[in-house]
């Protein structure tokens, strides 16, 4: 093996780059008589970092968990567009585990990792919706089972390299510093081989050093794998330097949507989320 | 083995390694979590097929060939491969950069960089543009112009969407390379055989601690005639494992993992990545290791670190094992037996220190050496007592590294050794050591003054350094000339000396002495690993280098370490006042060389009103700094630093002594 390339390719979506990857249509989301969400409406383009800001309780993470399947909103439609052929599906009514098999990955903003497992254990169930061996194969290992798992291990071990993680490959999770746990978040939504890779706050509680290397593991994901991302965030900093578009929340609604100078110029989004004393 | 490998050259060793042992292991790197070998013969292919991929490129005889980035065998493959085709390589520290880089490139007409990824090739890309669009800053005008044509590189992760016509992929010039050279069947094998043992092998960067790095150039002749004097005093054979860690542009990796390497048929292993070093090196279990003085005091501090938190269980067998082993260390470098001692130091070595050294990767390890620097006698000696053969190394560059060595039966903790094989010692009048061996290089690349400066006619190698021999014929060195201080009462003192001792201290990373009036002062900055381990142990809370280093609690406590350090020094030459520094010394502030060595004249020059009010005496020192951000905006920032006197010094009633091998008592 002499080159040093990657053998696998994280991103398992097909749709060329710069067509619709995601299309949200007016969404309304509703707990009772809160309105969660109220006719949120805009397109996710393919190979795009596209972030979602807004301030507190905005409505961000309720719009990625409609995305992923935890919530269903009452109306509106969430089309996930998969194939170059022009193969799309509904999300709206699915259950998370179907859109998970759709190569649709979340890291969440708490972390939701197994903290008694090691980095590579937690890396490898990320793995789980692709293996398919029975309960009795697993259970007698030998033999095919145990090629599939060499063979995840494989790609487990390029996210690894990707995310620098090799010195903590066999520690427990819970044992690792909040900012290397936010990575293995990460590296364990890649390695589903995501169509699209939903990330909540991957920065929140970093410092600055931290959210810097986030920031570029991030941007590495998405320009050697060409993952399409949707990233949920607090600093505009970081999200004016690494997004090619910008949706802005607040309220439940959405005030812009549009390229990172477009948003920041906005007088609507200048109000509700950077305040005036900023500009 | 003996007479004839002086005659011989690095490709010719390789090709006979290839035929002899095709299968043994070469080298071997940790890649996706396991070691991936790399057999004598595969390592041959690989350096035929990039040594004509060179040619393809342009490269003739005579040319010399960079290589920028960690090491990994590719580094070795472009060496090897250069040095096939006549050509010679140069290494460039992987942190080095902007004039550092077009320094090196331009003084030795570079025209094809091996560079390791991403990082390394922007910042070549940069060069290349800016040059291209006349962009270069003035102040480097007077460099000759940069001819680089080619950007190799070996990852490409992140490299994928540049479209630089001049970048290649390493293995893409090795298909090219093998195409090239099926239509040239004998081509290399007769550039091999044209090989002459006094051609330039490797050009490696002198460390500069003075000024701008100069280039010396070291033969295959002088190389391998190295190895062979240190392998007659220490043996290496084919069944010994080495792993390499340190900068390829260094000469002691030099030394050890090419020179040694291709003529003992060393196997080499590289580690996975440098947050992961220790634990592969605690698996490969290396039998030779070379490293600089921090390596061997950042060890000191993780066992110090380590032990203070294991159980008192633990710390007390620690403490009894390490008694005996010191005991028996201080019978054995002076060739005797251990005595009456030897059954309970092997219960000592089996429960207390064998499992010390195995947690360092040093279990197997036979002969462990310093150099590039001075080693403070204490780590020294706590090397010795948990029973690693530590031994010191002198020499410059300009002598491939080694000229004095420590032998096993006779080892001093003061001195540095007695000349290896074939090498000639001298002490000028004025106290300078002059070198003259087989092993002296050829001269500095380009700069036939500096030269003749370095090397008189009779061959004598001027090394700059102060020493002298002792009745025992070891070599004492005292300090670069330049730094040589001499008290009132006219005895000949090093800065380095105090400084090392300072540095004993497992608080205290790096420690730079002025003199003054009243005394010597002190520039010091605190380990952040230990010092924040024990701010930790104290409850003590802290966010940042600077505000830990501003803690009245750590400057108590590097008070009473430097107290302690005094207590073994004439009145004149103790340090009586010090400041704990805001930042570690970084090698991008040209404070520190690469290889970790202090550069006085910077630190001199850059800090000079903290070293005024340290002279004068003043309580505390207000000290702009100017912090340049990648983005080239500049943001001033003033810190305000207690100046910490030491004359009227008591250490607090009641406190014990604290051992060697532990921070706290």
């Amino acid at each position: 093996m002499r080159t040093r390339a990657y053998e696998h390719t994280l991103n398992s979506s097909t749709v060329p780059a710069g067509r619709p990857a995601l299309e949200i249509r007016d969404i309304e989301l509703r707990f009772g008589g809160v309105v969660a969400l109220h006719d949120v409406g805009f397109t996710v383009t393919q190979g795009h970092i596209h972030a979602v800001i807004g301030p507190n309780g905005a409505g961000k993470s309720s719009l990625l968990n409609c995305v992923s399947g935890l919530y269903h909103p009452q109306q509106g439609s969430i089309t996930l567009h998969t194939g170059d052929g022009g193969t799309t599906h509904e999300l709206t009514k699915l259950a998370p585990h179907k859109i998970a098999r759709l190569g649709v990955a979340r890291s969440f903003q708490n972390i939701e990792l197994f903290s008694g497992l090691t980095v590579l254990e937690n890396l490898m169930l990320g793995r789980h919706t692709h293996m398919s061996q029975s309960i009795a194969a697993s259970l007698l290992w030998f033999g095919p089972a145990q090629r599939q798992e060499i063979a995840h291990r494989g790609l487990v071990e390029e996210v690894i390299d990707l995310l620098s993680l090799q010195a903590f490959r066999h520690k427990p999770v819970g044992s690792l510093a909040y900012g290397i746990q936010k990575r293995v978040e990460l590296g364990r939504a890649l390695t589903v081989q995501p169509a699209l890779l939903l990330l909540d706050e991957p920065m929140a509680g970093m410092n600055s050093e931290e959210k810097e290397d986030m920031a570029r593991y991030v941007l590495d994901v998405h320009e050697l794998a060409g993952v399409t991302v949707i990233l949920i965030e607090h600093d505009m900093a970081v999200v004016m330097d690494i997004s090619d578009r910008v949706s802005v929340l607040d309220f439940g609604r959405l005030i812009a949507d549009g390229t990172p100078d477009e948003v920041k110029a906005n007088p609507a989004v200048i109000e509700a989320y950077l305040g005036a004393e900023d500009h | 083995m003996g007479a004839p490998m002086a005659a011989d050259t690095f490709p010719r060793l390789l090709t006979g390694l290839a035929a002899t042992r095709p299968n043994d292991t070469a080298m071997q790197e940790k890649r996706y979590g396991i070691w991936a070998p790399m057999s004598w013969s595969l390592y041959a292919a690989r350096v035929r097929d990039f040594a004509h991929g060179l040619a393809e490129l342009g490269i003739q005889r005579g040319d010399i060939v960079a290589v920028l980035g960690d090491n990994r065998p590719e580094w070795l493959i472009a060496e090897l491969a250069a040095q096939s085709i006549g050509a010679a390589v140069v290494g460039i520290y992987p942190t080095s950069i902007g004039e550092e880089l077009l320094h090196i490139l331009t003084l030795a007409r570079v025209k094809v960089v091996v560079a390791e990824d991403q990082e390394q090739v922007d910042k070549l890309i940069k060069l290349i543009e800016d040059e291209r669009d006349g962009r270069r800053p003035t102040e480097y005008a007077a460099m000759p112009p940069l001819l680089l044509e080619t950007v190799i590189f070996y990852d490409p992760h992140g490299l994928e969407q540049y479209d630089h016509d001049f970048l290649r992929d390493f293995t893409h010039v090795e298909q090219v390379g093998h195409a090239w050279g099926s239509t040239r069947a004998g081509w290399l094998d007769e550039q091999i055989a044209q090989g002459s043992a006094e051609d330039i092998a490797v050009i490696c960067t002198t460390s500069g601690t003075t000024s701008r790095p100069k280039l010396a150039e070291l033969s295959h002749s002088n190389l391998l005639a190295m190895a062979d004097h240190l392998t007659t005093i220490d043996p290496i054979d084919a069944k010994d494992r080495y792993v390499s860690f340190l900068p390829f542009a260094w000469i002691g990796e030099q030394m050890l993992a090419v020179a040694c390497g291709l003529s003992r048929g060393l196997t080499i292993s590289f580690p996975e990545d440098s947050s992961t070093q220790k634990t592969d090196m605690r698996e490969i279990g290396p039998d030779v290791m070379f490293s600089p003085p921090r390596i061997w005091e950042s060890m000191l501090s993780e066992v110090q670190v380590r032990i203070d938190e294991a159980g008192w269980l633990k710390r007390k067998v620690f403490g009894w094992g390490y008694d005996i082993g010191d005991k028996v260390a201080e019978r054995k470098i002076k060739g005797q037996s251990a005595g009456g001692l030897s059954v309970v130091h092997a219960i000592a070595d089996q429960v207390a220190l064998r499992p010390v050294r195995d947690q360092l990767g040093l279990a197997r390890n036979g002969h462990a050496y310093t150099g590039g620097a001075p080693l403070g006698p204490d780590v020294f000696r706590f090397f010795h007592a948990i029973g690693v053969n530590l031994k010191q190394i002198y020499g410059q560059t300009e002598i491939c590294g080694i000229a004095v060595v420590h032998r096993d039966d006779d080892i001093a903790f003061n001195t540095v050794g007695t000349p290896i094989a074939g090498t000639e010692i001298k002490i000028a009048d004025n106290g300078e050591i002059l070198l003259r061996s087989a092993s002296v290089f050829r001269g500095y690349h380009r700069n036939p003054e500096a030269t003749a400066e370095a090397v008189d006619p009779e061959g004598w190698l001027h090394t700059g350094d102060a020493g002298y021999l002792d009745d025992k014929g070891h070599l004492v060195v005292i300090d670069r000339q330049k730094d040589v201080l001499t008290t009132a009462d006219g005895v000949r003192f090093s800065s380095a000396f105090i400084e090392n001792k300072l540095k004993f201290s497992p608080y205290v990373e790096e420690a730079v002495t002025f003199p003054s009036d009243h005394g010597m002062t002190a520039i010091i900055t605190i380990d952040p690993m230990t010092t924040g381990s024990w701010a930790e142990h104290e409850r003590l809370s802290y966010t940042t280098y600077t505000d830990l280093a501003a803690k009245a609690e750590v400057q108590d406590l590097v008070s009473e370490e430097v107290n302690r350090s005094n207590e073994d020094l004439p009145d004149g030459i103790r340090v009586k006042r010090f400041v704990l520094l805001h930042k570690q010394f970084d090698p991008d502030d040209d404070e520190i060389t690469r290889t970790r060595k202090v550069r006085r004249n910077v630190i001199a020059d850059r800090y000079g009103l903290i070293i005024d009010a340290l002279a004068r005496g003043d309580e505390r020192i207000g000290i702009t700094t100017t912090v340049t951000y990648q983005d080239g905006s500049k943001v001033d920032r003033t810190i305000d630093l207690r100046i910490v006197d030491l004359t009227n010094y008591r250490e607090p009633e009641g406190r014990g002594r604290r051992p060697v091998w532990s921070g706290r008592r």
